[in-house]
């Protein structure tokens, strides 16, 4: 059972101490930072240069404001660590990794066949978002779209 | 209509592999409830008073032939024989095993369905206009926008957990028959500049807080829909309430944000949202409305009717509607039989409504939000004989629009949720007026039921509306006057204290005679309530 | 009298506890006293209900069971709509027991 879950080249945790939005954005030492689902993650914008790791903690499944948490932050071209924490199960993950997470610290472990079966189950995507997948539209239509 | 390609089928089938396994684990024990209870929802399986019930969508509300076959099937080999279609399209299986809704779902995606988002707190079945295509006042054919956001609303990534459900509509006539500004967001298409596109509502809803929804944008070009939506659903994900599941849905959040600011943040991501290539080319709506494009009709056909038959005349003249086409008519089936399930049928009664769309109307059905079917190109040539075949199945009742074409949820006799029973008030409203004379005399009559506060009776949009309440472990019901969910949208009053199933039965007529008493010529009953209010309703009410 | 209630997790059929099992007749039902959720976690675990919980009711001198609150009696019944479908589709006034 995993743990951690990975998708970064090499693989291993970047174990840093994530502090809050709060405390991050005002001292300049810290390089990992944990978003909160009330918190704005815009606000880490400005100090993007200096971050390594991103946290976004889902205190409970169903609250999603996690997931436009960090594809904000990729949309803005954020390329460090994005993890997922908390209560994050096997059956969130494919839609996390579309929204721009590239690990997973859950709460409780993963199955490996079940994770391995999430990433490999739908053929197509029918949206653009910061996944290098390309939607269906744009199989349909080409390469000169999306 | 749409038909998949290859690449639809595979997320399909996809998804129905998915659940099969999510079942799977359910049954053998290695998922709780807590943690299936999300996934069967995303899959339209609830667990309701009597057994699990199965939601499966119909896009927009259309259907063909093969299809609603289908849906006779699942009926006959999966439940009690009958269906139920809901004011969102869609239709409901009340008997559902768990192990068979796999083997259900497979079903359903050989015929190119499904019951994906029919449940959860994700964008839901985009509803739209039953005479999407054969009216003479709209714009366009609403269907094919309604499609491309079909697709791109399906498993999207960052608005599968939002605060709360989420409801689209999509209309293009000045008439609306989608109760588009009653929806999270409804589009009505529009012309700017000899170019179509969408205006954009956002913020309507019924449940215990009803509200119409304000116009936030007038016109979005169509090459810009989805960057539009994508910006009007971050907004919402990131600052509706999730601290109250009765303040969750976007409708609160306009309302507290107030329109302006809504606006204002929408306008902001919607700028950020356009740079990033999210919307589909120009050319993948084209490759989708081809599928819309009109059937063959055949020219120079008569517009004649022999109305000579007084049942058949009288059927005339409530469910046929004019067509865009000469000698074609569209045709409303009423699935309200005095003294029937509003919206009920049997899986007998859906294969033939299938065999008769095939044989009169291009292999083509529609499901109403005021739970009909509508066949929508028959020829009139054809009218008889077609009502006929309703007749000898119980489908020939001549009520559209009248004070017994009710809409009902299911309330307390199905659902978990309801606090009183919906069916037994309409079916004995229904026999009240059981005249079709009677029924006529009163005119345009819409009467809405819901069985509790979360209004899936529409009944704040009822010209008559109830609305069933729990007093102390008795079933009440309060009145309302004066809602409307069409073009003229308005949401009705209460008139007072409740009554008791009789008493509001009662209630009902007293209301209709106070109209009868007060119309002008030509006034509907809202009409007549809008213009002489609230109080002689309430005298007549109280005495 | 405490009702132990839930569905049969497969099927979804209605279900009573009867002190040695479950019954889709509510006339089966036993007191349960407090016991009700120790009952329900165990037989939860074991698959054979799905969301139980305990209601109010009472048992008169014939042995017939009546849930306090009509949601329950038409959980008991089936849809009064559908007599056919309940569990007494031979009496056209079963749906008055619920009221």
């Amino acid at each position: 059972m995993l743990e951690f879950l990975s998708l970064r080249d090499g693989g291993e945790a970047a174990e840093l101490p994530a502090v809050t939005l709060e405390a991050f954005s005002g001292q300049s030492n810290s390089t990992a930072v944990r978003i909160e689902p009330g918190e704005d993650a815009r606000e880490l914008l400005p100090h993007l240069d200096r971050v390594a790791l991103v946290e976004v903690n889902f205190p409970v499944f169903g609250d999603g404001r996690g997931y436009s948490a960090a594809r904000i932050l990729r949309e803005a071209g954020y390329a460090g660590e994005l993890r997922a924490v908390g209560d994050v199960a096997v059956d969130q993950i494919s839609h996390m990794v579309r929204c721009g997470f590239d690990s997973f610290r859950p709460d409780k472990p993963l199955d490996p066949a079940l994770v391995e079966a999430a990433f490999t189950r739908f053929p197509g995507v029918y949206q653009k978002t910061v996944d290098p997948r390309a939607p269906i539209w744009a199989q349909r239509h080409g390469a000169d779209h999306g | 209509m749409y038909q998949y390609d290859t690449y639809d089928q595979a997320m399909v089938d996809a998804r129905v592999a998915e659940f099969r396994d999510q079942t799977q684990r359910r049954l053998d024990g290695q998922l709780s409830e807590a943690q299936f209870r999300p996934l069967r929802l995303m899959n339209g399986l609830y667990l309701q008073l009597h057994a699990y019930m199965l939601r499966v969508a119909v896009p927009y509300g259309t259907l063909s032939s093969k299809q609603m076959h289908m849906l006779a099937h699942i009926a006959r080999q999966y439940d009690r024989d009958y269906g139920h279609f809901t004011t969102r399209q869609n239709i409901q299986y009340n008997w559902i095993k768990l192990a068979d809704a796999p083997d259900i779902l497979a079903d359903l995606a050989s015929v190119e369905m499904h019951a994906i988002q029919t449940s959860g707190n994700c964008i839901r079945n985009i509803s739209s206009d039953q005479f999407a295509g054969v009216s003479a006042d709209e714009i366009a054919d609403p269907r094919p926008l309604a499609e491309l956001l079909r697709q791109w609303s399906s498993f999207h990534p960052e608005f599968t957990y939002l605060p709360r459900k989420f409801k689209i509509a999509v209309i293009a006539s000045q008439e609306d028959r989608a109760a588009m500004r009653l929806h999270d967001i409804g589009i009505e298409l529009v012309k700017k500049d000899g170019e179509i596109g969408a205006r954009v509502f956002v913020g309507g809803g019924m449940g215990r807080t009803p509200m119409v929804a304000p116009e936030i944008r007038a016109f979005v070009p169509f090459a810009e829909v989805v960057s539009y939506l994508e910006a009007c659903l971050r907004v919402y994900n990131r600052h509706g309430r999730r601290d109250n599941k009765y303040k969750a849905r976007i409708k609160i959040l306009v309302h507290e944000m107030g329109r302006e600011e809504y606006t204002r943040q929408v306008e902001e991501e919607f700028a950020h949202m356009k740079t990033l290539g999210l919307d589909p080319p120009l050319a993948e709506l084209e490759r989708i409305a081809a599928h819309f494009a009109p059937p063959p009709y055949e020219t120079g056909l008569s517009d004649e009717i022999d109305l000579s038959d007084r049942d058949f005349a009288a059927w005339v003249s409530t469910q046929v509607k004019p067509h865009k086409v000469p000698g074609y008519a569209i045709v409303n089936i009423s699935l309200k039989p005095i003294g029937g399930i509003p919206g009920d049928a049997s899986s007998a009664q859906m294969d033939l409504m299938a065999d008769l769309a095939e044989k009169y109307s291009f292999d083509e059905l529609r499901v109403t939000h005021a739970q009909n079917i509508v066949l929508a190109h028959v020829k009139k040539a054809d009218l008889y004989a077609l009502w006929k075949a309703l007749e000898e199945a119980d489908l020939g009742t001549a009520n559209l629009d009248l004070i017994s074409d009710i809409i009902a949820c299911p309330g307390l006799d199905y659902c978990s949720l309801a606090n009183a029973r919906s069916i037994p008030v309409a079916q004995k409203i229904a026999e009240r007026f059981s005249d079709l004379g009677r029924q006529k005399e009163l005119g345009e009559l819409k009467l809405k039921i819901s069985g509790c506060i979360n209004a899936c009776g529409h009944h704040h949009a009822g010209n008559i509306g109830i609305l069933g309440v729990d007093r102390k472990g008795v079933e009440n019901y309060q009145l309302l006057l004066g809602g409307s969910g069409a073009e003229d949208v308005s949401l009705g009053q209460i008139t007072g204290p409740g009554f008791d199933e009789n008493g509001i039965v009662d209630a009902v007529e007293k209301a209709t005679n106070v109209y009868l008493a007060n119309r002008t010529e030509g006034e509907r009953f809202v009409d007549t309530f809008r213009r002489i209010g609230m109080a002689p309703f309430k005298e007549a009410l109280y005495a | 009298m405490n009702i132990l209630t839930g569905n049969d997790l497969a099927t979804g059929d209605v279900i009573w506890w009867t002190g040695e099992g479950w019954s889709i007749h509510v006339n089966d039902a036993v007191d349960v006293g407090d016991k009700g959720a120790e009952i329900a976690q165990a037989e939860s675990a074991a698959r054979r209900v799905n969301e139980a919980y305990v209601i109010e009711g009472e048992k008169d001198n014939e042995g017939n069971v009546r849930p306090a609150h009509i949601k329950e009696r038409i959980r008991a019944l089936g849809p009064t709509v559908r007599l056919d479908l309940s569990l007494k589709p031979a009496d056209p006034n079963a749906g008055n027991w619920v009221i």
